[in-house]
């Protein structure tokens, strides 16, 4: 579903941002970056919806080829994949409710269709009851779910995640952890950047280190094998 | 695109307009008043244009024929001149006739000269497209048996290049408020642009297509535009109206030339000026949309 060949990056102020990078995920795998840093994870994830480009090297998601994809296919591409940030990006002056069928109301859905799906992802989140309130309400565990609701409601084979649980306290943490599990075993690729070592070495998958733009350490079930 | 984004996109670009209040006023503001001189401006051309055209039609190239010239002489040049190319017409005045003109100019006294008539036969004749009065009088000229060629007494040159002078110097005035209208709403546009910059971030994660970001705010360029054309619109139809109606009467005694009619001259100046104001609008926000996107 998603590979990279000797994928390289160089931004324009001169930084090597990843330095040939091989890599396969196979549809359904669960896969925790894990590195220092600025050692390259949220660059090596940004090329995936083609929020960077890499400056050679070629990247392939679900067979698209992301080299040779037109400018003006790239929405149709990110709507394959639900994309999770730190800082939730969330738009303060809609609610719950909105924020979530904005993600849909951008692909033009029918009404109908979106009141479904927002219902069933909040379901999902666990967040059903709180619709109506904005996010400024929440707390940071429920924006972040309302987050990862925006990001699935259009049901994507892949789901990205940049430090989803970088900015919530353990237990929230965990909370959050929990969706994605549930995600994931409907079958959706999920691909995180962590640097939660306890999660990683708890709930165990893949794990991909990455180091100086290279991938140091691939491992099934690994450990996350930094000192915090 | 579908109606209830269409729907979206409309309440959206309106909400804007009266969320950024003071930029609206100012690029409102710089459109109204681009768009009142041009109003005004093309009132004028206009009508100067059709000024210039009615006096146009009254030119004539006067060939004054050559004394020697007999009868024979006289019938070949007649002929030559209608075969000259742009003559639309040709008339013949003999100096009989000459001479009778004078006298009703000038009076009885003139008969005297009836026994020695010193006057030349001469040819009035028209060119068929009156800007071409100039070329065609020198190929007359050029002509056997013709005296002298006089047409206009330069007046009409002076109209002529009257108008193109007014009509550069106000194309170079109507372009740079054109600019600086523009340039009002690009700004305008752009800040609406930056207070939405989460919004559009967001957008293009969820896979919003570049044009479904670059409606509302091409619509809201739009708006301002349609705003500024309000106050324009307005005005010069009043002024013009009156104009007409205190005017035209004199101008009609006068029989020398008309203004255009209100209807339908004073209808296509107001589409022009809504559109121009329609076009200010969406090209300002396309600007600022593209360079803020990079898309
Ligand atoms: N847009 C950018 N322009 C220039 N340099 C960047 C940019 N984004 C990241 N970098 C640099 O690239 C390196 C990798 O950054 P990043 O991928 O964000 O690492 P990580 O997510 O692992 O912390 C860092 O040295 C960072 O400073
Ligand atoms: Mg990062």
């Amino acid at each position: 579903m998603i590979e990279m060949k000797n994928v390289y990056k160089k931004y324009p102020n001169g930084i090597v941002a990843a330095n040939g990078i091989d890599i396969e995920i196979k549809q359904g795998e669960f896969v925790y970056v894990v590195g220092p840093s600025g050692a390259g994870k949220s660059t090596f994830i940004k090329m995936m919806y083609r929020e960077e480009r890499p400056t050679s090297g070629d990247i392939f998601i679900n067979g698209t080829n992301l080299s040779s994809l037109k400018n003006n296919k790239v929405p149709y591409l990110r709507r394959q994949i639900g994309v999770v940030f730190q800082d939730f990006k969330l738009l303060p002056r809609l609610n719950v409710y909105e924020n979530v069928a904005f993600a849909l109301e951008v692909i033009e859905e029918t009404p109908t269709v979106i009141r479904k799906k927002v219902m069933e992802v909040l379901e999902l989140v666990g967040l059903k009851h709180k619709a109506r309130m904005f996010p400024t309400e929440l707390s940071g565990g429920e924006q972040q779910r309302v987050s990862i609701a925006r990001s699935i409601v259009n049901t994507p084979k892949l789901v990205i995640a940049d430090e989803p649980t970088g900015n919530l306290d353990p237990d929230t943490s965990w909370e959050i952890m929990n969706i994605f599990e549930e995600i994931n075993a409907r079958g959706t690729t999920i691909i995180m950047a962590t640097h939660n070592r306890e999660i990683v070495n708890t709930i165990r998958h893949r794990v991909i280190a990455v180091e100086g733009g290279l991938i140091t350490r691939d491992e099934d079930k690994g450990e996350y094998g930094y000192e915090n | 695109m579908k109606t209830r984004t269409a729907g979206r996109h409309f309440r959206d670009s309106l909400k804007s307009i009266s969320r950024n209040g003071w930029m609206t006023f100012a690029s409102v503001s710089a459109v109204t008043v681009t768009l009142l001189l041009v109003g005004v401006f093309v009132m004028i051309m206009m009508n100067l244009n059709k000024v210039a055209d009615d006096l146009e039609k009254d030119v004539e190239i006067k060939v004054i024929v050559e004394l020697t010239a007999d009868e024979a002489a006289i019938t070949a040049l007649q002929d030559e001149i209608k075969n000259t190319s742009g003559v639309a017409e040709v008339q013949y005045s003999p100096k009989e006739d000459e001479l009778n003109k004078l006298v009703l100019d000038f009076g009885e006294d003139l008969r005297l000269f009836e026994q020695q008539n010193p006057l030349h036969n001469v040819f009035y004749a028209k060119a068929a497209n009156p800007q071409d009065t100039e070329k065609v009088a020198k190929r007359l000229d050029r002509l056997d048996n013709t005296f002298e060629v006089k047409y206009g007494e330069g007046k009409i040159e002076k109209l002529f290049s009257f108008l193109n002078t007014s009509r550069n110097v106000g194309l170079v005035l109507i372009l740079a408020l054109l600019f600086t209208a523009m340039f009002l709403i690009s700004n305008t546009i752009r800040i609406t642009i930056v207070a939405r910059r989460r919004d559009i971030e967001i957008m293009k994660l969820v896979g919003a297509t570049n044009w479904f970001i670059r409606i509302p705010f091409i619509l809201e360029g739009m708006w301002l535009g349609i705003l500024g054309a309000i106050i324009p619109i307005t005005l010069v139809t009043t002024l013009y109206y009156n104009i007409h109606k205190v005017l035209a009467p004199k101008l009609a005694q006068g029989n020398l030339f008309e203004l255009l009619d209100f209807s339908p001259f004073i209808y296509q100046v107001n589409a022009l000026i809504l559109l121009m104001g329609v076009l200010i609008g969406v090209w300002g926000s396309f600007m600022s949309v593209r360079k803020f996107l990079r898309v």
